[in-house]
């Protein structure tokens, strides 16, 4: 027996088409349905190969999500694939998904038999001798690599225990509970570790009534950035009645600077599908579409395995379990619109039409896809519901604060220490995450602003970092959960800047149907852009007056575009100007009045000068600049002529000297 | 007919139904999987088989971003413009990446080389500011890299194809 799905003896009748309805339970505690000591031997070998608690050679586990791969872990891997060849050991090398810790990539976790799992991290293929040599053929660790080892007592031999490092210390892992951990390709893996547990518990022994109460009473809210109770949502489709309903999950994270969608359906895809099928049980569904962004080519292809698995074991398809209880579900992979991780825009989208919002009501939940009663939810709303079924609503309940329960997955990136993905209980303070888990601004630099929640959150600045993470304490200073995007910015950034940033992104992607949203994002666009430019731009005196009536009407204009959009996208696209305004006006003041960029990214507003007694006078600078705006004799030191440099930052990242200054 | 569509066209067709709308979005990104932008000729077929106009087709396939009308470059270099890359400094990426090529994003180098392409975010923040060059990742990048990243490419070509 290798697989579940594989039957211990003649005895065992399960198929996909024939479903036993103890598939689940007997995979964990079989066998059940008779009793042979030879059986239940066959069973207990394949969970604990599965757990890796026992195992004939030794195991080298690598992480293969994105990240992994953008550092380099096919290197490492091919690597160790070459050289466990040539040096004729035999050990098996499984890929796994993201463990979250991405600054610290590629994590390479090695297990030899009765030894606990150590993980080393920032491994390169130059690294990958020595942990062959000395680790797995001498079994001695290699230190200046290891990150921690998976133990439960703090320290042994020597090696820390993971959980301890402080990126781990206060993170409780519900959704990410598997990444990073076990083979994303492996649904054995999966079941071994209590996987389809929830939708065993939901399919035999719940009515759908007790699914939505069971949900409800844990107060899960939408992770997609609304927040909207979940059991709330699935009653209204609930209580439908129609020949067809549907099920959506929205993986189209448009968010730029959020990865946490990408890592679950990497790292845990089966905790997604099992989802789906207890939403899709609770409201009636018999069919469903994961809505996912064709940029993340990795994450479809798991998907695509995961299905064509979950199909294999019957646990997909018709009759599941042999309850009756039929699903079916697709990909659809999504073609590059932010706007679609609207609701109505994205039914539009799968229909096959641009993407764009309709008035609501009525609600999705009423009138949705194929005006069908249809709902949508994220993927790590999904991925919260097995453990909700699985251990019971109060399991959940538990967990954060009075009014937003659970966990919550965070993308940490931008200017800190410990880039990656965490995940935290509900009401730990952004202090905590930003400080403890994410270790700080790197390079003694200052924090300045933490921006939460994509283009439709907001920039808090440090002061605020006490505010603990729940929906309501977001909403009140001006930021919002979203989807979990939380990028950390220094000194260096300009929050100028990052609100004309976010304004481009937004009027770009503005789908262009409602006027508030298309127009008025484009004007107010051009308002910020203004603050940001100089005399080389505005050359009249009209320009000059337009750049200060910009400033006045920013704030009302904003308002004028929360108040009349058609949908999310437009109603929120003012947050990243509306914040930064609130928090800091003085740089907009800065730019405003003294024509300075205190962080010194506008270009235009900045003004290069030469050191004189630094310079060498060796003329890269003068031949680098496209203005052909510095002038010097060679060995002579060098000038610019203000007048016609253009701020393109050549001649300082081309002087070998540092001559260059910026101000 | 026959002249339009190749055998490796008409396979990618028949896996979808003809006369259903829903089936545009992924038949498109199907058509461009193969040619690596929508010729005309093709969109053509594309409106033919799903029973739409052509005007409905462009008006899809201009909405959404991962669409391209023009042909690309040997190599497609994507610039991750999200949060993280920008505030790591990504529009100085993009900036030298234009002014090394000569051309803006969204468009190709005379030489058929290169295509650029900003990006809304990769997923790849740990390592910001990040490109893509085909399926290679470039990460935690300066923009003074940048010559060296496009000299490679042009040498790896030269290699494949000395006469050019």
């Amino acid at each position: 027996m290798k697989t579940y799905i594989e039957p211990c003896c003649d005895k065992c009748w399960h198929t996909k088409e024939n479903p036993c309805d103890k598939f689940v339970v007997c995979c964990l505690e079989g066998p059940l349905c008779h009793s042979d000591t030879d059986c239940k031997n066959k069973f207990t070998t394949l969970k604990e190969g599965l757990l890796f608690e026992r195992h004939e050679e030794p195991l080298i586990i690598i992480g293969m999500g994105t990240c992994g791969l953008a550092s380099g872990a096919q290197k490492v891997f091919n690597r160790f694939a070459e050289l466990l060849k040539l040096k004729n050991i035999t050990a098996q090398i499984i890929p796994t998904g993201c463990v979250g810790y991405c600054a610290r990539e590629v994590i390479v976790d090695i297990k030899l038999p009765g030894q606990p799992r150590v993980s080393y991290s920032e491994v390169t293929e130059n690294d990958v001798e020595q942990l062959i040599d000395s680790h797995i053929s001498s079994h001695t660790v290699v230190p200046d690599k290891i990150l921690g080892a998976y133990i439960l007592r703090e320290e042994e031999n020597g090696i820390k225990c993971i959980h301890n490092d402080p990126f781990f210390k206060i993170q409780q892992r519900i959704v990410l509970e598997n990444c990073g951990i076990i083979n994303p390709e492996s649904i054995d893996e999966y079941i071994a570790r209590g996987g389809y547990l929830g939708l065993n518990r939901t399919l035999r022994t719940m009515k759908n009534t007790d699914v939505l109460t069971e949900v409800l009473e844990s107060g899960l809210r939408g992770r997609g950035g609304g927040g909207f109770l979940t059991g709330k949502k699935w009653q209204f489709a609930a209580e439908q009645k129609a020949d067809q309903k549907y099920l959506i999950c929205n993986a189209d994270e448009g968010d730029p600077g959020a990865f946490m969608d990408r890592a679950i359906l990497e790292g845990d895809p089966h905790r997604i599908i099992e989802g789906m099928l207890i939403a899709a049980y609770a409201i009636g569904a018999s069919e469903g579409y994961v809505y996912c962004r064709a940029e993340y080519p990795l994450a479809i292809a798991r998907l695509e395995n995961t299905i064509a698995q979950a199909e294999k074991y019957g646990l997909m398809g018709e009759n599941i379990l042999g309850t009756g209880f039929s699903f079916k579900l697709k990909i659809k992979k999504g073609a590059g619109a932010f706007v679609c991780g609207e609701e109505t825009a994205l039914i539009h989208s799968i229909e096959g039409k641009r993407g764009m919002p309709r008035p609501r009501p009525p609600f999705p939940a009423i009138s949705g896809l194929w005006e069908k009663p249809t709902i949508i939810n994220n993927v790590e709303t999904f991925a919260n519901v097995p453990a909700i079924l699985r251990h019971g609503s109060g399991s959940f309940s538990k967990i954060g604060t009075q009014s937003s329960k659970g966990t919550k997955v965070f993308a940490l990136s931008g200017k800190i220490t410990n880039t990656g993905l965490v995940e935290v209980p509900m009401g730990v303070t952004i202090n905590d995450v930003v400080n403890d888990v994410g270790g700080g601004v790197p390079d003694g630099k200052k924090l300045k602003a933490v921006q939460m929640g994509g283009p439709s959150g907001g920039c808090l600045p440090d002061y605020l970092l006490d505010t603990p993470i729940d929906y309501d304490s977001l909403k009140e200073v001006g930021a919002m959960m979203g989807s979990g995007g939380l990028v950390v910015m220094d000194e260096d950034t300009c929050m100028v800047d990052v609100a004309r940033y976010f304004m481009s992104f937004i009027q770009s992607e503005s789908c262009g149907k409602c006027i508030p949203c298309r127009e008025g994002t484009k004007r107010l666009l051009e308002m910020v852009d203004r603050l940001t430019k100089g005399d080389k731009s505005l050359k009249t005196a009209e320009e000059t007056l337009e750049r200060f009536k910009g400033m006045i009407y920013l704030d009302r204009l904003s308002n004028v575009i929360k108040d009349t959009s058609l949908c999310g996208l437009g109603q929120t696209a003012p947050n990243p100007v509306l914040s930064t305004l609130r928090y800091f006006k003085d740089e907009y003041e800065a730019h405003l009045y003294d024509r300075k960029c205190p962080a010194k990214q506008c270009s235009e507003l900045l003004t290069y000068t030469i050191d004189t007694d630094a310079c060498t006078g060796c003329t890269v600078c003068a031949r680098k600049c496209p203005q052909d705006a510095i002038l010097g004799e060679k060995k002579k030191a060098h000038y610019i002529i203000q007048e016609k440099c253009i701020g393109c930052d050549m001649c300082r990242q081309s002087c070998k000297f540092d001559a260059i200054s910026v101000n | 007919m026959e002249a339009v569509l190749t055998k490796e066209d008409k396979k990618v067709f028949d896996k979808y139904p003809e006369g259903d709308q829903s089936t545009i979005i992924p038949l498109l990104q199907d058509v461009q999987e193969i040619y690596g932008y929508l010729p005309e000729e093709k969109v053509r077929e594309v409106a033919r088989h799903a029973g739409v106009t052509i005007s409905h087709i462009y008006g899809v396939a201009t909405f959404y971003n991962q669409f391209r009308l023009k042909p690309l470059g040997k190599y497609l270099i994507r610039v991750c413009r999200g949060t993280a890359c920008h505030v790591k400094g990504s529009k100085q990426i993009l900036d030298r990446l234009e002014q090394e090529l000569g051309i803006k994003a969204g468009d190709t180098s005379p030489d058929k080389m290169f295509t650029i392409e900003t990006v809304a975010c990769i997923g790849a923040c740990s390592i910001a500011p990040v490109i893509t060059v085909g399926d290679e990742f470039h990460g935690r990048l300066e923009a003074k890299d940048i010559p060296k990243i496009l000299k490679s490419y042009r040498d790896q070509a030269e290699t494949e194809n000395p006469n050019q």
